[in-house]
């Protein structure tokens, strides 16, 4: 059924944007110097307030008293639908920051489609976050090209960094089950028609960066339809505690 | 019928917790007040994850309030997008009296290549344009750090968006 899909495909969306801010905010106070750390805590807030806009309108599409915050911290891991990508730990910094540009490449072309959509909720909010992504993907853009044509030793983490990170990006580009219902009735964006700018622009950015792509080689799927690395539980437990622990506790 | 402009009069009181120098109206963040019998006003947020505007819409509601209002609604709209271009004139003035560099008009560049930066930002304090970015994310999402190059002096830029 459509609304189904389209109820899993809001979720998935959200989760992505919660799961990476939430990733991102952890980096609060624990940044390399302070305009940094004030970078990415500004990043993790654009991504939380994406999420809830999206999470609102799940919670509309879903109705029988459901929120955006019973969404966000009563669901379990396996209903969580983010990619892959966005749930690795932190690492290093350099790790943070591909992790990052993988992403906001990503969701740079997805909510440009998105905003042209037929779904014109999802439509305005993809047009109101393409805007704060645009800022997002030109820092990390910059920083990948700082760490990966800079010092020895910032060049290695990036390299380090691309062969943890690398496997994980093919899932950006794989349609989940509700992404192939919505696309057959013109719904979802078309991830095959993606694929190809923002292999051009990771290219790009490596190319000055002076780091290599690999080859495409095997690449890890599942987060999307709820199959996750072992990292989500431990960001779920603390991220969720305070509501597992007192339901509904409002500040 | 409802007194629109006695609303939009009121909603000159609300300010933005976070920059207290500007109005609800100065930022461009009131897209339309409606309503034929109950008062409607339509407002969208600056940034999504933006925390002031919760606090903005209590305050409205605390205006509205005490000014005898009991029936109205707020109504949230994310499409058109928000942007610096809604700024009025005079809210830019204020800014830059405040310490804070108004932002440029969008038809320079807001987006532009890797290391390239906008035009050159003026210094709010000794107007000079000698600027340099110290971060793209400032102490809010709408705002970036500078430094005078100089008075010395670093200020914040509210960036065109």
């Amino acid at each position: 059924m459509t609304k189904d899909s389209l109820i899993d495909y809001t979720l998935h969306l959200a989760d992505n944007a919660l799961v990476l801010g939430h990733r991102n905010s952890e980096w609060t106070g624990h940044g390399p110097i302070l305009e940094q750390d004030i970078a990415l805590s500004n990043i993790a807030l654009d991504l939380i307030g994406q999420a809830r806009y999206l999470y609102q309108y799940a919670a509309t599409l879903l109705s029988g008293g459901a929120t955006e915050d019973r969404l966000a911290y009563h669901r379990d891991g396996w209903d969580f639908k983010n990619c892959l990508l966005v749930e690795q730990d932190n690492g290093d910094w350099a790790k943070t920051i591909l992790r990052q540009f993988f992403f906001s490449a990503y969701q740079y072309y997805f909510y440009q489609q998105l905003a042209e959509g037929k779904d014109r909720e999802l439509a305005a909010i993809a047009e109101k976050s393409f805007k704060e992504v645009s800022y997002h993907l030109r820092w990390s853009s910059e920083w990948v090209i700082r760490l990966g044509d800079g010092t020895e030793e910032s060049n290695r983490r990036m390299n380090d960094a691309l062969d943890q990170l690398w496997r994980l990006t093919g899932e950006l580009f794989v349609p989940a089950s509700y992404e192939k219902q919505l696309s057959a009735v013109g719904f979802a964006v078309d991830l095959a028609a993606l694929q190809p700018l923002w292999q051009q622009r990771v290219a790009d950015v490596f190319q000055q960066a002076t780091l290599t792509q690999p080859a495409s080689g095997w690449q890890q799927t599942g987060g999307k339809e709820g199959r996750h690395t072992e990292h989500l539980g431990y960001l779920l437990a603390e991220m969720q505690f305070l509501q597992r622990a007192y339901p509904g506790n409002e500040w | 019928m409802v007194d629109k402009a006695k609303i939009w009069s009121l909603l000159e009181q609300v300010n933005d917790p976070e920059v207290p120098v500007l109005s609800v109206v100065d930022l461009g963040i009131i897209r339309e007040v409606a309503g034929d019998t109950i008062p409607e006003i339509v407002l969208t947020p600056t940034y999504s994850g933006c925390p002031a505007m919760d606090a903005i819409r209590m305050n409205i509601r605390m205006v509205l309030l005490s000014n005898g209002y009991r029936d109205f609604k707020l109504t949230t709209v994310l499409s058109p997008a928000w942007t610096t271009e809604w700024m009025s004139e005079e809210g830019k003035d204020k800014l830059k009296a405040y310490g804070i560099a108004p932002p440029l008009p969008l038809q320079q560049v807001c987006h532009p290549g890797l290391f390239v930066r906008e035009e050159a930002v003026a210094c709010p304090h000794c107007n000079s344009y000698h600027t340099t970015l110290i971060s793209e994310f400032g102490s809010t999402a709408c705002k970036s750090l500078y430094r005078c190059e100089d008075c010395g002096e670093p200020f914040d830029y509210f960036k065109c968006h």
